[in-house]
């Protein structure tokens, strides 16, 4: 079961703090969808009101193609993951995933049977008798998983599901999580404020900030073309060099006048972009790349965050003869 | 120093216990009073107290008295206190206030002002009328036990039911309630033992059908027996069978 969510302009306020600016959104049925940006940006409360936890001040919300003023939480084809699992202590595995089928109305023996099939689907296959107290916190995430997704629901909700979890066991759950999602067909509309997380599992990516939609799209689009500085910055470290007249701080370039976004893995030895000679200021080995800390020859008041390859014996004092190999200019 | 402490303890227990114990003594004197010095050992009273038929009948009022009333008072307890930590409304501190104020109150004020309010709209004096006075101070008991039990825990498991799909009367029997299963068992307890124990509004509001320490007090009238120390003695299992209750069913469980 899937379907498609439509937000049309919708706004929210409290008092006179404005949470949501004139959001809209078009999320395909059976689309990953992450909603990406940092604490109070929206995305909770875009969550809460597709969720139907709180109304819009105004706009609509369609899911389905069926608007969803004025029904509850209950009867919207919707449910939820909560980033404290918000688990039911008092009852089995089994109960907490087959809770939602029996307020459906499904009989004791067919539901028993679903809650099974749908623990396993999450890995705790055979753990059905079990307390959620006993379980770790991943464990846990993956009963809240299976519990949300046994009622069938066309939309998924996911509030910072992965939030309490350890790094690595984040990363692991992340594969499960788009695992799960390619299995099931549901859309999913998922919340978090790790962009990294929202890369590794996103169909499209909201990047959301001061209740306002900064950019929509594919992870590599908006890595690699963000539409505003503010997706720029958040997607990941960049380095902006102011551009006027043709003229960078290091010298001409051929691009329009704005900001010069040059994300630091884009910054090689080879770039067609021309900087020019740099001299090295500090060096750092990462694993993975060398970041380095730059400055132009030409522009000594000017500082370059890059990354070169693991292979390049790089030294503070060192000159190297840099450009870019992709860039986006943006405005304001 | 520490000999010391002991015989503090000791004191300090003693001068709780003895009252109990003494009327324990003496509940198995073999003789007309219940005074020193011990005559003897006998169970004669409390046979002669167990085949009273007032007293029995009364000791059934005062079980069923004390535990409907506090079903109700507990009931009503639970819905105030979730209702007032869940929703937000004008003048919440004022209500919980008001709610909890019956507890400064003493049960003489109290029973006079419910017996002045029954003879208006016409409510005898009977079992029913002392249940309701049993209601009125054990529904602040309640309501405070619940409400301080109340958290974000559970707020967020009754969201989720109802985001499951769970009417709101579900959400409270099903979720909110069991999770509270602990002190939910506490105030229900403490209620029984309360109106188990209360005098004055049963003294006040019943007639025919009396409670246990009513008829007791009736007893007493006549003068000391060790039958009254038999019967108080019966009084006084009960009330510490349901404080065992209470330890091994909740305290012992949400450790």
């Amino acid at each position: 079961m899937t379907a498609s969510v439509s937000i049309q302009s919708v706004f929210q306020r409290y008092g006179t703090a404005v949470a949501l600016d004139a959001v809209s959104l078009e999320i395909a049925a059976g689309e990953f969808v992450v909603l990406l940006g940092p604490s109070g940006c929206g995305k909770t409360t875009l969550l809460n009101i597709i969720g139907g936890f709180a109304e819009p001040t105004s706009g609509q919300v369609l899911i389905g193609g069926r608007d969803m003023a004025g029904v509850a939480p209950k009867d919207r084809p919707t449910t939820t993951v909560f980033q404290d699992y918000a688990l039911f202590p008092h009852m089995s595995l089994r109960d907490n995933v087959g809770f939602g089928l029996r307020m459906r109305g499904v009989s004791r023996g067919d539901r028993a049977a679903k809650a099974d099939a749908m623990l396993a689907l999450v890995g705790l296959e055979g753990r059905g008798d079990r307390r959620p107290h006993e379980l770790s916190g991943g464990q846990r995430q993956r009963v809240a998983l299976a519990r949300a997704l046994a009622v069938e629901p066309d939309v998924l909700l996911l509030d910072e599901p992965l939030g309490a979890l350890d790094l690595k066991l984040r990363r692991q759950m992340q594969d499960e999580l788009k695992a799960i999602q390619r299995r099931v067909g549901t859309t999913f509309v998922h919340v978090t404020h790790d962009q990294e997380e929202a890369m590794a599992i996103a169909d499209r990516i909201v990047v959301m900030n001061g209740g306002r939609v900064e950019d929509f799209g594919p992870p590599r689009q908006v890595y690699l073309q963000p539409k505003s500085l503010f997706a720029a910055n958040f997607m990941g470290e960049v380095n902006l060099v102011p551009v006027v007249g043709g003229r960078a701080p290091f010298g001409p370039v051929p691009v329009d006048d704005g900001t010069l976004c040059l994300r630091p893995e884009a910054i090689s030895a080879t770039g067609s972009l021309h900087i020019g000679l740099c001299r090295v200021e500090d060096v750092a080995f990462f694993g993975t790349h060398v970041r380095a800390h730059v400055t132009p020859l030409t522009a000594p008041d000017l500082r370059l965050v890059v990354h070169l390859p693991q292979s390049l014996a790089v030294e503070v004092g060192m000159v190297l003869d840099l450009g870019a190999e992709s860039h986006v200019v943006l405005n304001g | 120093m520490r000999a010391l402490s002991w015989a503090y303890l000791a004191l300090a227990y003693a001068f709780v216990f003895l009252p109990v114990v003494v009327l324990v003594v003496f509940s198995f004197q073999d003789g007309r009073l219940p005074v020193p010095p011990l005559r003897g050992f006998t169970l004669d009273w409390y046979a002669k107290v167990l085949a009273d038929r007032k007293l029995m009948a009364a000791l059934v009022n005062s079980l069923l008295v004390a535990a409907l009333s506090s079903a109700v008072a507990l009931v009503l307890g639970f819905l105030a206190a979730h209702a007032l930590a869940r929703v937000r409304l004008p003048g919440s501190a004022l209500l919980r206030g008001v709610l909890i104020a019956p507890m400064t109150v003493s049960y003489l004020i109290i029973a006079l002002g419910l017996l002045s309010l029954f003879n208006q709209i016409g409510i005898r004096p009977s079992l029913l009328a002392a249940g309701i006075g049993h209601v009125v101070i054990n529904l602040p008991l309640c309501f405070a036990i619940t409400y301080a039990a109340m958290g974000d825990h559970q707020k967020n498991a009754e969201r989720a039911a109802r985001d499951l799909g769970a009417p709101e009367w579900k959400v409270l029997a099903l979720v909110s309630a069991p999770m509270l299963a602990a002190p939910l068992a506490a105030a229900f307890f403490l209620s029984v033992t309360f109106s188990w124990d209360e005098f004055i509004i049963a003294f006040l509001l019943t007639r025919f059908d009396v409670t246990l320490p009513v008829e007791i007090w009736s007893m007493l009238r006549s003068g000391l027996s060790p039958a009254t120390n038999a019967v108080g003695s019966l009084v006084f299992l009960v009330s510490v069978t349901l404080v065992i209750l209470l330890e091994i069913l909740v305290f012992r469980r949400s450790k």
